[in-house]
């Protein structure tokens, strides 16, 4: 048992914390919501720059051989500062997506420039009509020639509106629900019959419908095996899942932070209103929260690499659920205890709770993963 | 005891429900419909004149000023029937603030005046009390009001600053609590003022909310001539009229009527919503327990009400008790609107600045998520006001605490 990081974990860590706190205060974040990009393209360069990006592939690929505990500490550190780049979506999600199944062609072209911040991937996998189901995937790919033609729509896809490469999803047999038969493509974010309907999300990042009507993609877009992708893209998702749980937690963290702040410097009726012990019992239970969604990151993100695919699953739905409800619970509580200013735009207290939020309506919320846990004790 | 309504107030209700239906337009009902219980400020104004035609403007109003002359079960009734019907709020400032504090403690003049004008939607008020230092600590407020007399006559010049006002951009007066005295106790210095908003020297400015709406705002006083003729009441009693308000006519906060009206949405979007297997989401047990817990609240709270209404036109008139109301009325919004944009799933993450994507088109983005839907996550962040404003739950649990259990 060992609950160590190494020296180059701390080191990379502190770097980008640094870099942050130097260069990505609350007002810069607010001024980069409202440019074209919404987010930066300097702050990006900077993670490259910093090792960042290539941190969690392997040496083989332009990586520095990093673990799910480095994309754990780097989500947290992002999170602390509400980072708007898309760390989550081309480098967690398509990045490791690439990794694991693509071919050495596609691992070539793709992961130089995702490591480098010059290529942003997005992943367009879910669809509406089944929520949080992983398993269903209605866009077809139906053959064409050597290639194929997609057709389809996806789902509130993070960092769409950036992206340079989307991978789809799409059927390539079977019906709706069923595990087998979907199959990946990397295609053009440009290409003919490609519409992204880009939107800012609720917390100041950005997502976008991808609408895909006939379009084509080459024999060499496959990504992995025809009909048996679906493995390899949950997986990825599970990934996804334990970088929000980190992020989650550096979010709470910061707000935790704030919120005693407050109550420390914060009087009416003559003294700190810290000193209201209704309020050092919320902030202590607010406290009791944090630590121990801290404990279930660390958790996930310890088994999110497990070879068992059922114990890999009931503990990152575990982790989800519980941080879900924590993080609820520290938002809605650190609103409540900022009074009329929590609910301002101006202070950075809301931005917190919102991002929190979103994080968990994303990939299945805590309802979702409970009853994906509870599932799992039948099974035991 | 009885539960039900009597065959008279049922017939009321009938009354009421056909009038709405007959009267209230219908752009104005499918925008409140669709964007939430406030609508804008012209469709405000609109119905509260529809309504004031009818001489229905003021449901709490004593006839003598143009009350309606209904019990406080046909004044729950009617506002029952408008939350269900989808009409705009009335503006309470002036109609349920300031008006009854200017019938208990103004003089004639005033009342002649005011009252009318607030009745006809002539004159949007808004209120003056909170300052950055003054939140829950309400009575340590500095807005200072210093009397003195010049060739106008008597009045009070104003200096300060008050904050969380509620659509003060749009009004014509605001009721302030200001400061005329610093001996004695805190309490003992507030007066009552009612001031012009196009006084000299006023100065409006948005906050803007975290769901990215301007419906609050900053008012700076900067040496405001207030005539004297504007206090109500005297000085240094102001405090008394503030809190002769929690005591007055507090039943409607529970918000009873919006609630069930957002119940029943919440319902008809977990039958529109696909749940993990494509099924309709309120087939999800998980999903359907939590309508169904909010829902038991519900009932409790509406009993609670009811029960608290049929003692306001008794002598005993409710006061503490209007706290546990506020407490559990705030909390059932709260969790309703939490519902609502769980109900989509991912799509909650979408959010469509006056119902437009990035590049300007308003056509929905998907099958289950309507335009209709578009400012249901903006509603549970707005929301969150509800247990702050108003006097928080915390102000609450200590008015609970100290005036019903004597602790």
């Amino acid at each position: 048992m060992d609950f160590n990081l190494t020296e180059e974990q701390t080191a990379i860590q502190d770097s980008l914390k640094r870099y942050l706190t130097k260069d990505y205060g609350f007002e810069q974040r607010r001024a980069l919501t409202k440019t074209p990009l919404g987010h930066s393209a300097e702050a990006w360069a900077t993670y490259a720059e910093l090792g960042i990006l290539a941190l969690p592939f392997p040496e083989s690929a332009g990586g520095l051989g990093g673990n799910a505990i480095d994309t754990m500490l780097i989500a947290e550190t992002l999170g602390a500062s509400l980072a708007l780049e898309p760390f989550l979506s081309t480098i967690v999600l398509s990045g490791s997506l690439i990794n694991e199944i693509g071919t050495p062609a596609q691992r070539d072209t793709l992961l130089g420039g995702i490591t480098q911040g010059t290529l942003q991937v997005a992943l367009a996998h879910g669809e509406a009509g089944a929520r949080y189901a992983t398993n269903h995937v209605a866009t077809t790919a139906k053959k064409d020639g050597a290639g194929w033609s997609l057709s389809g729509h996806k789902a509130v896809v993070l960092n769409a509106p950036s992206a340079d490469k989307l991978l789809v999803s799409a059927r390539t047999s079977g019906s709706a629900f069923d595990a087998n038969g979907v199959s990946l493509f990397i295609v053009d974010a440009k290409a003919a019959g490609v519409t992204v309907r880009a939107y800012a999300t609720q917390d100041s990042h950005r997502a976008g419908e991808v609408l895909l009507k006939d379009v084509k993609v080459g024999a060499d877009a496959l990504v992995g095996s025809v009909n048996q992708a679906l493995p390899a893209i949950e997986h990825a998702i599970d990934r996804g899942i334990a970088a929000l749980c980190a992020e989650a937690v550096g979010v709470m963290a910061a707000l935790n932070a704030a919120t005693l702040e407050y109550l420390k410097t914060r009087k009416q009726f003559g003294q700190p209103i810290g000193k209201f012990q209704a309020l050092q019992h919320r902030m202590a239970e607010m406290a009791i929260a944090t630590e121990h969604a801290r404990s279930m990151a660390l958790l996930a993100a310890v088994k999110v690499e497990s070879a068992d695919v059922a114990e890999r699953r009931r503990n990152v739905s575990a982790a989800k659920a519980y941080i879900g409800q924590s993080a609820r619970k520290v938002g809605q509580e650190a609103v409540q205890m900022h009074g009329g200013m929590g609910v301002t735009d101006e202070l950075i207290v809301s931005h917190f709770f919102k991002r929190l939020t979103v994080i968990n309506a994303t990939f299945g919320d805590a309802d979702h993963h409970l009853g994906k846990f509870s599932d799992s004790l039948l099974a035991a | 005891m009885n539960l039900d309504y009597s065959p008279e107030e049922q017939k009321f209700r009938d009354e009421v429900r056909s009038f709405i239906q007959a009267n209230l337009p219908a752009d104005i009902r499918d925008k409140v419909k669709t964007g939430g219980a406030r609508g804008g400020k012209e469709d405000i104004v609109r119905w509260q004149k529809i309504l004031y035609e009818k001489g229905w403007g003021a449901s709490s109003w004593p006839e003598q000023y143009g009350g309606p002359g209904w019990n406080a079960v046909q004044r729950h009734i009617f506002d029952d029937e408008c939350a269900e019907a989808g009409t705009p709020m009335q503006l309470p400032f002036g109609l349920k603030m300031v008006a009854p504090v200017i019938m208990r403690f103004g003089n004639e003049a005033q009342k002649s005046h005011f009252l009318p004008r607030i009745l006809s939607a002539e004159d949007w008020w808004c209120q003056g009390y909170s300052e950055p230092g003054a939140g829950s600590d309400l009575a340590s407020l500095k807005t200072r009001a210093i009397r003195g007399t010049d060739a106008e006559g008597e009045h009070y010049i104003v200096n300060g600053q008050k904050t969380w006002n509620t659509l003060g951009q749009y009004a014509d007066w605001i009721f302030c609590l200001v400061r005329t005295s610093t001996e004695g106790r805190q309490q003992e210095g507030i007066s009552f003022l009612l001031i012009n908003m196009k006084t000299p020297g006023i100065t409006v400015r948005p906050i803007i909310m975290l769901d990215g709406e301007h419906e609050v705002n900053e008012v700076w006083f900067e040496n405001v001539r207030v005539p004297v003729e504007n206090r109500v009441g005297d000085e240094n009693k102001g405090w008394t009229y503030a809190k002769f308000l929690l005591g007055h006519e507090r039943t409607g906060i529970a918000g009873v009527g919006r609630s069930k009206a957002a119940l029943r949405r919440l319902k008809s979007l977990a039958r529109r919503q696909q749940g993990d297997n494509g099924k309709p989401l309120i087939e999800d047990q998980r999903f359907r327990d939590r309508i169904a817990q909010v829902e038991m609240e519900l009932m409790a709270l509406e009993i609670t009400n009811l029960k608290l209404i049929s003692e306001e036109d008794k002598a005993h008139a409710p006061g503490p008790e209007a706290s546990m109301l506020k407490i559990k009325g705030s909390e059932i919004q709260q969790t309703l609107t939490e519902l609502c944009m769980q109900a989509l799933g991912p799509y909650a993450l979408p959010w469509l600045h006056d119902g437009q994507d990035l590049a300007g088109s308003s056509q929905p983005l998907a099958e289950n998520f309507a335009v209709r839907d578009t400012g249901t996550s903006g509603s549970y962040f707005n929301t969150r006001k509800t247990t702050i404003y108003g006097g928080s739950s915390e102000v609450q649990k200590n008015i609970i605490s100290q005036m019903i259990l004597g602790l």
